[in-house]
């Protein structure tokens, strides 16, 4: 199996500016700080954690819609980290986005054959060819060639979302990034979707990067997940792996957080105390070590690193996993 | 008149008239609150369930919105026939809400202790140093620690959970008998939604309240309710106490419901996805409004409507699979 995509100790600094003169850097919002993860062709990496964890600059950073301020990307094995013009433009065919909200990321004057077209336009895709794709498109996410003519808001959320997906695959990406692509859909039309994405990336094997925080749907359609808290990966591993015995606390916590549909629950659930703390003026040590139930002194010092603790490669950012573990 | 019940609503029915026609937002909607119990509401985005609460609290925006059938007895009284003077009483001292989105429920420009104090002495002839203490307490009371410094900040230094904590703190700041929680931690990261129920079914306990929560989250049903009543195109189509919702689910709408949530299980299924979308509320189908996206659907199912039947005790459901008239029929 080959590696599409890999992220070597990602850094996204934004600086915190003061003075509109002369302005000094007076520290940084670490959004992403040193994160790692390799991704292989037609598999699906879950990407999961709370509101301001990181999760989506992350995604926009391979995708370089921001520069990156350390690390390096690896995209089929060449590095694209500093990667510009052209080169970049041409590279943008093999990654697409999908976005969250279907109700803002189409442009309500233009009809979904204009949406479609765009890139099809950039790429120099012109006249029969390309009513042809578009066409073909519309029908492989679900919709009828009728649809062109018509504007976004003569469509149901569910219908813009497949929009946006007929917009990503038109170039025939490698890679498609999805960020949090149903969260804002209601559960029957959430299903759909995440069925028609199954099936998109069975028929063309694409390679998902799936950013999303209901660990729910990122079971559903994951092969491996990465938990991510602050700016870091705190675990990593295989999704049935993750989710049957979590190692980090932070995973265990977030895993019995989820509000389960039966009204027979067994476990007794962890309720994490306080908010995620401000990546500007992250906690010493463990950044979990604010929140976490079992933290020690060495947390507070002791920045931990990831461990191995699986031999099918699930690994864990904790002091004391060992213990940790049998708790949960 | 059942004055044994905290709210009764019966046959309610909101509709919006709008320039192409009527919308029936809520369309024939009954059901009976207890004192000190959890009704669960759940549907789909424009099922009805947001527009069913704003009845309730007297707050659908007329024009274009009109209550044209129904009434709504709340210990006994006809909230319907209020006067609007008569009905700020009752809001917020009597039945009191919380939204959806903390973030634009609070006014950004004055502190959290301004906004707080200002809805206690909207409701009692207290002065503002009562008003300030009993602001404190009510912070204390929904988990926010260090409540005298916390009254001075504004609600941007507030995380998304903080805010939905004071918008409790605000709603209960009058002992009210009923809450309404309209999809209160929808919004929110699932730790934190956990924090948030967990607070709401504590404080129901401890306070003896009676909470209407509006959500389309089974898992937060399945959670904190007592008794569900799912919602689509206006209408109840299952009315059910929690456990039978999710042991003996009978309508095919909430089977697709149930079938939406991806499980987290060793075997990976693929989701029963419901077909299709909700249909609109101007252009109703004939029959039942579920017919189109129902795997069950027979030919009858789109010419006669079903009505709300009881099939066992304290479980109604509107489908025509358990209507004798199938018989008939066939």
């Amino acid at each position: 199996m080959t590696t599409l995509l890999e992220v070597k100790d990602l850094e996204k600094h934004f600086p915190i500016t003061k003075g509109t003169v002369i302005p000094r850097e007076m520290g940084a919002v670490k959004a992403v700080d040193g994160v790692s993860f390799k991704v292989e062709q037609g598999k699906t990496l879950g990407l999961v954690g709370e509101s301001g964890c990181g999760k989506s600059t992350t995604g926009r950073t391979i995708l370089k819609l921001t520069e990156p301020t350390g690390g390096h990307i690896y995209f089929g094995g060449q590095d694209i980290t500093h990667l510009k013009g052209n080169k970049l433009r041409r590279l943008r065919q093999d990654m697409q986005l999908i976005f969250q909200d279907p109700f803002a990321s189409l442009n309500p004057r233009m009809t979904v054959e204009q949406i479609i077209a765009e890139p099809l336009k950039v790429f120099g895709v012109h006249g029969k060819e390309r009513r042809k794709r578009i066409s073909h498109l519309l029908e492989v996410v679900g919709l009828s060639a009728y649809h062109k003519e018509r504007y976004p808001h003569e469509f149901s959320g569910g219908q813009r979302q497949r929009v946006g997906i007929a917009r990503a695959l038109a170039l025939e990406p490698k890679l498609i990034i999805c960020d949090e692509p149903v969260s804002a859909l209601d559960v029957s039309i959430q299903a759909q979707v995440v069925n028609l994405m199954e099936d998109l990336q069975k028929e063309f094997g694409l390679t998902y990067l799936f950013i999303a925080h209901d660990l729910g749907v990122v079971h559903h359609i994951s092969d491996q997940v990465a938990v991510m808290y602050l700016g870091e990966i705190v675990e990593f591993g295989n999704y049935d792996e993750i989710y049957a015995h979590p190692k980090h606390p932070y995973t265990q916590a977030l895993l019995s957080a989820i509000p389960e549909a039966s009204p027979h629950r067994k476990k007794e659930r962890i309720v994490l105390k306080g908010d995620v703390p401000s990546s500007a003026n992250p906690p010493t040590g463990c950044k979990f070590h604010t929140r976490c139930p079992f933290a020690e002194q060495r947390c507070r010092l002791e920045k931990p690193v990831m461990k191995m603790v699986s031999p099918t490669g699930q690994t864990a950012a904790c002091h004391f996993v060992e213990e940790v573990s049998e708790v949960g | 008149m059942g004055v044994q019940f905290l709210l009764e609503v019966d046959n309610l029915h909101t509709y919006f008239f709008t320039k192409s026609g009527a919308v029936k937002a809520v369309d024939g909607v009954s059901f009976v609150i207890k004192p000190g119990e959890i009704l669960g509401i759940v549907g789909e985005s424009g099922s009805g369930k947001s527009i069913t609460a704003l009845s309730i609290m007297g707050l659908v925006p007329n024009p274009p919105g009109r209550i044209i059938e129904g009434k709504i007895y709340y210990n006994g009284e006809d909230l319907i026939q209020k006067s609007e003077k008569q009905m700020r009483r009752i809001r917020g001292n009597k039945i009191s809400m919380i939204f959806q989105d903390p973030m634009t429920s609070l006014n950004p420009v004055f502190t959290i202790g301004h906004q707080l104090i200002e809805t206690v002495r909207a409701h009692r002839d207290v002065s503002k140093k009562q008003a300030e203490d009993r602001a404190c307490e009510l912070l204390t009371l929904v988990g926010i620690s260090d409540p005298k410094q916390r009254l001075k900040n504004y609600p941007h230094e507030f995380s998304g959970g903080m805010r939905q904590r004071v918008m409790i703190a605000m709603a209960l700041a009058c002992d009210p008998e009923l809450l309404i929680a309209d999809e209160p931690t929808t919004a929110l990261d699932v730790t934190v939604q956990a924090q948030i129920l967990e607070l709401l079914k504590q404080l129901q306990e401890e306070l003896g309240m009676a909470i209407i929560m509006i959500t389309h989250d089974l898992g937060v049903v399945a959670e904190i309710c007592d008794r569900v009543m799912v919602m689509y195109a206006g209408k109840q189509v299952e009315f059910t106490d929690h456990i039978s919702l999710f042991d003996h689910p009978k309508h095919p709408y909430t089977w697709g419901l149930l079938g939406s949530i991806p499980k987290i299980e060793k075997e990976k299924k693929r989701l029963t996805a419901i077909a299709g979308h909700p249909p609109d509320l101007q252009h109703l189908p004939q029959g039942c409004h579920f017919a189109d996206r129902c795997k069950q659907a027979m030919d009858q199912c789109r010419s006669h409507e079903p009505v709300l039947k009881e099939i066992s005790s304290n479980h109604l459901v509107r489908c025509l699979l358990y209507e004798d008239k199938r018989v008939e029929l066939t």
